[in-house]
This record gives C-alpha cells, structure tokens and sequence, in this order.
C-alpha cells in the first residue's frame, strides 16, 4: 500500500525534493478519484485545493453563455491543476472536469499555505516550481492566441 | 521546363478550402516515364490563364505515374486549382527543390512534427516509415492544427495511430474531442525524447516550427538532426527570378528541405 509521500514522490511536479520535505507535505494530501463528468473545481468556487493528476484527462473550461462549455486545455497523467489556492480570494477562474476516470492527490490549499510559511525554503522551491509550469501555461495560451494554423501564418497566398 | 499537360482524376475535399488533387498526365505517351520524386520535393501547378503555385507532394510516387498534392485555397492560383474536377486540365512542371533527408533517419528515432497543412509534405515521409522504407528505430508524429474539423487525412490520422506513436493536438476542442486540447509544444515536451538519437522533421507555420525547435534543443536533439521545410513565394522553381532568396538560398533550388543548423542565422533575422 502506498503512502501519501510516496505518491508525492512518483509525481513529476515533486521530483528530485527532499524524503523529509515530502513527509512534511503528505499530512496536506489525499487521494482521490473522480469519475467522467465529475468537477475537480468549478468556476467562482472556493479554492481550497492543488491537484496533481496521477492518471486521466482533465478539462480546463469555461462556461459560454449560450454556448456551452469552452475547453481552453487539457491536463494529462503527471500535470497539476490549480493555484488559485496560493493568493487571495482564493476563487476558482475555471471549471476543471474530468473527461474520464480520473486519479489524483489532492493538496489542501490553506494547510500548503501553513506548510509554506513555516518552512520558507520549501515554500520557495514549492513557488519556483509553481512559477515554472505557470510560465510555461502562459507561453502556451500566448501561441493559441497566436492562431498559428489560420491563414495569416500560412505563407505566401497564391 | 514547359509544363506537361495533367489531368485531375480525383478530387476530395479535406474540409472547407483545402482539397486533394490527384493528376495523372494528360495525353500518356508510351515513352513517357513517370514522374520520379522525393518526398518534400515539390511542383509548380498551372491553373492555366491564372498562375503557377509552388505545391508539395503529399503522396507516394506509386508507379502509375499519378501525383497527389494537397492545397489550401488562399490566393487567386490556388482558388483556380481549387475549382477544378475530375476531368479538368491544369499544367504540372517539376519536380523541384531538395525533399526530405531519409537517409538520416537510419538507426535513428524520427519525430515528425507537423502544423495545420504542414502535414502534406510530410505524408510521403509517414508512407516511408509505415512501408518500413525507413530504417529508423521509431516513427512518431505529432500534429497540431487549429481544431478537430480543420485536421487533414483524418481517416488515414485513425489508421496510423495504430502503426506509429500518433500525438494529435488542436488549439480549440470540446470534451468530444479525444485528443490534447492546446498547442503542440505541450505533448511535445512531455513527450520522453531521446535527443541524441533522434532526427526530427518539421513543417508547418514557421512561427510553430521556431516554437518546435526550442523545444527539440532543449530535449537534446541536435541542431544538424533538425529538417525544416521553409515557405516563401516561390515563382520559377530554379533559382532565377529571385523571389524566393533567403539569405544566401533560394528555398525553391536549396530547399524547401533545410537543415536547422545551416540556416539558424537567416531563420533569427526579422523580416527576411
């Protein structure tokens, strides 16, 4: 049976931190399981949770008034989602919706932001590490913005 | 470089402007061979009274002398080309330019990295690696178009999943939609790469090859195992009228086919 720590440990989001430091953040974790069509977090709720995806695809929407829902990205086995939990109000900017069975640990939120501040260093690596895959979601939604494949980026018209 | 006289003896629609010609000469001789080619070589089309455009061959060269080229309806030639039918005649010169370096995929792992109708020029080069004429160790393609309608080849995108790692991105999807919804730098850098062994090919808006690129050199690949297929407006195909210097190159007689690493400079000046 495996622990809390050590499925921190097979996630990409904590590789290569410290055993001590993982047992330090397994009491903020829990394992869950989300069946398709479940909510992991629905937009304008409570933040209250970091989730790393251990399997599965998760939807990152919105709602569209008469529209419907509008999938902006999609997270795969080994991604995170959310970091609404890391700055006030703490709200949700988007529903995230499980398109299959869905396993991941769930962090609390305010007990990572305890965690954090007792441990100033962990908490800059944890921020770091945050601030990294945060970027790299920005430069992605910069070159979908970007509309590469419409006719504007597809060379000369002839 | 008078062009032959072809026929169009399929047409099908991809989705809403783009089309796949297939042509077969129009008047056989018996003497006649048929057009040899190498995947990422190119030919002028003839809509005639109209112009020539610069089109990749999407197809294998099967022996019985038909071509396939796949076009996206945008300038006044390709709006001709796209109102042709089976039975119309249009003028073919070619083949041109320099295709794709096959023989650098011995022993090696190929990433074929392809952009909305980028897919076209690599298709021969995905037939090489499903009729095993490859001697890589591993084919993979990764494919990123706006969203699911807008993807080419989708019958055949089902088919080679099963034969070769297939990973199909688009930028917008509904949760129908099986694949990755993002951009194709994602399943890319997730993607476990064996950098040092592994030759990529790439073509697509070149904004999304830039893109591509950083993340192959980041993974390991070498600059001298990155091949791109370069677009400019391409007018004679032989390298005289100029239109399409690049640099020191001209992408119809030098190209379309580069190598990363001869052409790193001119890819990181604006406006050339």
């Amino acid at each position: 049976m495996k622990t809390i720590a050590d499925l921190l440990h097979e996630h990409p989001f904590f590789r290569g931190l410290a055993e001590s430091d993982l047992q330090f953040l397994a009491s903020c974790g829990e394992n869950c399981v989300y069946h398709k069509g479940d909510y992991l977090a629905r937009e304008n709720s409570p933040a209250n949770h970091f989730f790393l995806i251990r399997s599965g695809r998760v939807a990152v929407e919105t709602f569209v008034p008469n529209r419907g829902p509008l999938c902006l990205l999609t997270l795969h086995g080994g991604d995170i989602f959310g970091w609404s939990w890391l700055f006030p109000p703490y709200i949700s900017a988007f529903d995230a919706r499980a398109l299959e069975d869905v396993r991941s640990l769930r962090l609390g939120g305010e007990c990572l932001r305890n965690k954090c501040e007792q441990e100033p260093k962990l908490g800059f690596e944890l921020m770091k590490r945050f601030a990294r895959i945060a970027t790299e979601r920005l430069q992605s939604a910069r070159i979908q913005l970007l509309d590469i494949y419409g006719p504007d980026h597809q060379g000369h018209p002839a | 470089m008078i062009p032959t006289v072809y026929r169009v003896s399929e047409r099908s629609v991809e989705y809403p402007g783009t089309f796949t010609l297939k042509l077969e000469v129009g008047n056989p001789e018996p003497d006649k061979l048929p057009m040899r080619f190498a995947p990422g070589q190119f030919n002028m089309l003839y809509a005639f009274g109209v112009g020539e455009s610069a089109i990749s061959f999407s197809g294998l060269g099967s022996g019985d002398g038909k071509l396939i080229h796949t076009i996206r309806a945008q300038g006044n030639v390709t709006r001709a080309l796209e109102r042709l039918r089976a039975g119309d005649s249009l003028g073919v010169r070619g083949p041109f330019g320099i295709g794709w370096p096959l023989h650098a995929t011995v022993g090696k792992e190929v990433l074929i990295l392809a952009g909305g109708l980028g897919l076209a020029p690599l298709r021969p080069v995905i037939y090489a690696g499903l009729l095993e004429r490859l001697a890589a160790t591993r084919v993979r393609l990764f494919y990123g178009a706006r969203r699911p309608s807008e993807l080419l080849y989708r019958e055949e995108l089902s088919q080679w999943g099963q034969k070769l790692d297939l990973e199909i991105s688009v930028d917008h999807g509904d949760g129908t939609w099986p694949g990755h919804i993002g951009v194709i730098t994602d399943p890319l850098k997730a993607a476990q790469i064996d950098g040092a062994n592994s030759v990529a090919f790439l073509c697509g808006p070149e904004i999304m090859m830039r893109f591509c690129i950083q993340v192959l050199l980041s993974k390991g690949v070498p600059p001298n195992s990155i091949y791109l297929s370069m677009e400019r407006n391409m007018k004679c195909a032989i390298g005289l009228c100029g239109h399409c210097q690049w640099g020191p190159n001209f992408i119809c007689k030098d190209g379309p086919v580069f190598c990363y690493e001869d052409i790193r400079p001119w890819l990181q000046i604006r406006s050339l």
